[in-house]
């Protein structure tokens, strides 16, 4: 079977400007996967180009299967999308446009639309004009959780909802995760990927430049660790340590971080000394995130 | 008072800033088409004798009467230079001036982009006050650079002066109206329904009051359209009318201050109402969705047509009664380009102009469905399971089969009302047809702005506006400008066959039906290549 979504080498330019510049990204099936990146990275115009509305310049982009800019009909009934700037038509009702939207797409779950509606405390017989920003992003939310689709596509899915409504989202994504479904998660909130997502990817300028699960990416950089020695060792027997940089020694207190790899060598190399206290901190992802941006 | 108007002249100054390119084009185009209309007629006729007789009691007739006001002097050269276009300027310098105060209040307010200027130091007058003063700004200098123009082409300098007043009169009365109309909708679109309508309404007013028998001589005093003509340039040249605009001016912006004051940003005085919790069940694809997204407009313009047709035939035993001459009568039907009744000369000069307004309300439908692009709603649709062409095919239907439904709107008040009047103009089976045989140039209106928003879509609306315009010019004043053979054979209503004076003609109307579906073709198959935003 193939993975969900599968890209390659994917080019797009507006212009002069170069949005995509040969990225890669797969993601396979049944996995939530989180999609990270700055500001105009290229995240949004990745998810329309999956979405057929913006046609590659070059490279390869598969979905479900099958091309994204041919096979819109088929593609998009296993699809729910969740744009980043929800606009709705502001004569409509919310509830009109759950059920249009999910007409168009072929049918909805009733019980999930009332118990979403519920949940998200929204109000569907509003024109949609009336809404504020978080209640028009809970009603691309309801019309797009409450399908059965295969897979959703959710660009900044939370931006605007508050911390309660932030966990209704969080439940229903556990739910789909336990479902066998797939997501892709455009976010820029760290916490949130973090608690939901198996695997990660992070672009910059159009390009992927990190992909992996969180245990895996974390391998990649470094652990801090922070001990208080019974015996006070020399810096430079520390520094020679494999994996070992930036020692900070203050007296019988130690800061170093290891390489994550490294970091059980690294221990017991500090238990030689004896080790009063200790603590080691793996890296965050926002640790990770500024590493990746910092170069 | 004074901290409510802070900062209205930095607003003012972003105004003219955002339309540096819309207020000129404005300004200078309603000025050099009436004044090079003047031109032209004037070279055409230099003195009075050598005008014909016909062409005199042509404009004295109530059908013209009715589209361009009253001819102020039959004996006045400048008279008839301007009798064509004064009350289109009007119309246009209205249509001006409204689009500059909405653009600036409530269409700013509706895309957010007042909050961020009131969270300035902006007092809460500021905008409206701004929106009005560029607005009357650049409608009194339409008035004064035309009245100029007038003059300087060797017209009567006290009628110029008429002239430039009437037209002031009626554009800042409509300044004033869309002030109110601002603050009483809630939205942008609500505003120009307001506006547009009053509009509508009070143009047919003036042409019940102008150019029907037995009305009382007041009511054309009533309309603000109708005080261009009260003006009675090259006549009795009565410029005091400004006052009238003036004082209603006034009159509307304390009314739309009183307003102001008593709503929230963003809010209307028209509540908004709430609505239903499901979709109907009519509310299921993409035909559905652009079907409810035009519905308010197609039902306003559907009754503006209904109303048009029964102006049109209740006018039409005066315009029949009045025409006794048969040497007049012999040259009305040169004129009408065939030789037929009278009263069906009458019939297809109304309905061949007012094709037109369907043919902008098929635009408009156009600009809707690329106005869906731009806002983000067509992404919603587009990734759904709907093909383009669907999508594409929804927005055509309402605009193809809404402009069908306004033709035949209209053709059905004329015949209520003709046949309620004696049945001058001969019932249903003249009536219907002579409506309907516009509908392929209608249609070819509609495609150019199709086509043109498959491939330019960032050109969509002046495309699709000018394609409108080059038709109303070129059918309109071709005749007077002079104009080459082959550009009037551009037009798509030059090949129309003038039904009911002469016979239906099945090669051009299937010509013209072939050039609008290949229009439509290739807009829709652009728009299936190329990216859907911006």
């Amino acid at each position: 079977m193939t993975a969900p979504i599968e890209i390659t080498g994917l080019h797009k330019s507006f212009g002069t400007t170069v949005a995509l510049d040969g990225l890669d990204l797969t993601v396979a099936a049944g996995e939530i996967h989180g999609f990270l990146g700055p500001n105009g990275a290229g995240k949004s115009t990745t998810i329309r180009v999956l979405l057929g509305l913006l046609r590659a310049d070059g490279g390869r982009a598969q979905l479900l299967g099958g091309d994204p800019w041919t096979d819109v009909e088929t593609l998009h009934r296993q699809i729910a999308y969740v744009p980043g700037d929800v606009a709705l038509w502001p004569n409509l009702t919310g509830g009109e446009v759950i059920d249009l939207l999910a007409r168009l797409r072929g049918g909805l779950n009733p019980t999930r639309r009332d118990d979403l509606l519920a949940r998200f405390d929204l109000d569907p017989t509003k024109k949609c004009r009336a809404y504020s920003k978080g209640n028009r992003q809970k009603v691309a939310l309801v019309a797009a959780l409450s399908s059965d689709a295969e897979l959703l596509l959710l660009d900044e899915p939370t931006a605007g909802l508050d911390p309660l409504m932030d966990r209704v989202f969080r439940d229903y994504v556990d739910e789909v995760r336990t479902q066998g479904r797939t997501v892709l998660l455009s976010s820029h909130i760290l916490s949130e990927v973090e608690a939901l997502c198996d695997r990660v990817s992070i672009i910059r300028a159009g390009r992927t430049v990190e992909s992996g699960t969180l245990a895996q990416l974390r391998h990649l950089t470094r652990t801090s660790v922070t001990a208080t020695l019974e015996r006070t060792p020399a810096a430079t027997e520390l520094a020679a340590m494999a994996g070992v940089h930036d020692v900070v020694l203050d007296g019988s207190k130690v800061t170093l971080s290891a390489d994550t790899d490294h970091i059980g060598a690294v221990l017991s190399g500090l238990g030689a000394y004896g080790i009063q206290t200790l603590t080691s901190q793996p890296p965050t992802l926002e640790e990770l995130f500024m590493r990746s941006y910092a170069s | 008072m004074t901290a409510s108007l802070a900062g209205t002249g930095t607003l003012t100054r972003l105004a003219v800033r955002r339309d540096r390119v819309l207020l000129p084009i404005g300004i200078l185009g309603i000025t050099s088409f009436a004044v090079s209309s003047a031109k032209a007629t004037l070279a055409l006729y230099p003195t009075v004798a050598s005008m014909d007789a016909g062409i005199k009691t042509i404009f004295a007739s109530p059908s013209a009467v009715a589209l361009y006001g009253p001819i102020s002097d039959p004996t006045d050269p400048d008279a008839l230079a301007v009798v064509k276009t004064t009350m289109f300027g009007a119309v246009l310098l209205a249509i001006f001036g409204y689009a500059v105060v909405r653009r600036h209040t409530r269409s700013e307010e509706e895309d957010g982009r007042f909050e961020l200027v009131g969270a300035g130091v902006v007092g809460r007058r500021a905008p409206l006050t701004a929106a009005v003063a560029v607005a009357t700004a650049s409608v009194l200098l339409t008035c004064l650079l035309t009245g100029l123009g007038y003059a300087a082409i060797g017209m009567d300098v006290a009628g110029s002066l008429a002239a430039a007043s009437g037209w002031a009169a009626t554009g800042l009365a409509f300044v004033g109206l869309a002030a109110v109309a601002a603050q009483l909708a809630s939205t942008a679109r609500g505003c120009a329904g307001l506006t547009m309508g009053a509009l509508g309404v009070l143009f047919l007013l003036r042409a019940v009051a102008d150019a029907g028998t037995g009305v009382p001589g007041w009511l054309s005093w009533v309309s603000p359209v109708g005080w261009t003509s009260r003006a009675d340039a090259f006549g009795s040249d009565r410029s005091w009318v400004v006052l009238l605009g003036v004082g209603l001016l006034a009159g509307c912006l304390v009314v739309a201050f009183a307003l102001l004051q008593r709503r929230d940003l963003g809010a209307g005085l028209l509540p908004a109402r709430r609505g239903r919790a499901h979709a109907g069940a009519t509310l299921t694809g993409p035909v559905g969705l652009a079907r409810r997204l035009g519905r308010s407009s197609t039902i306003g313009w559907t009754t503006g047509m209904l109303v048009g047709g029964l102006v049109i035939g209740s006018l039409a035993k005066s315009a029949l009664d009045m025409i006794a001459d048969p040497a007049i009568a012999d040259l009305l039907r040169k004129m009408g380009g065939g030789v037929g009744l009278l009263s069906d000369v009458y019939l297809s000069t109304e309905l061949g102009f007012i094709a037109i307004i369907a043919a902008a309300y098929g635009v408009t439908t156009v600009l809707r469905w690329r106005s869906e692009e731009i806002q983000g709603h067509s992404e919603l649709v587009l990734a759904t399971a709907t093909s383009r062409t669907r999508y594409a095919v929804g927005h055509l239907l309402v605009a193809l089969l809404g402009t069908a439904l306004l033709e035949f709107a209209l053709g059905l008040g004329t015949v209520l009302a003709d046949s309620s009047g004696g049945g001058a103009l001969g019932g249903a089976s003249r009536v219907l047809p002579a409506a309907l045989i516009r509908l392929p140039a209608v249609w070819v209106c509609v495609g150019v702005a199709v086509a043109a928003l498959g491939w330019l879509p960032r050109w969509t609306a002046p495309i699709g506006w000018g394609a409108l315009a080059f038709s109303l010019i070129v059918g309109e004043f071709g005749g007077v400008f002079g104009l080459p053979g082959w550009l009037l054979d551009l037009a798509p209503f030059t090949h129309v066959p003038r039904m009911p004076v002469e016979a239906f003609a099945l090669t051009p109307t299937l010509a013209l039906v072939a050039v609008a579906a290949a229009l439509c073709t290739v807009g829709v198959v652009g728009f299936r290549r190329r990216d859907i935003g911006g």
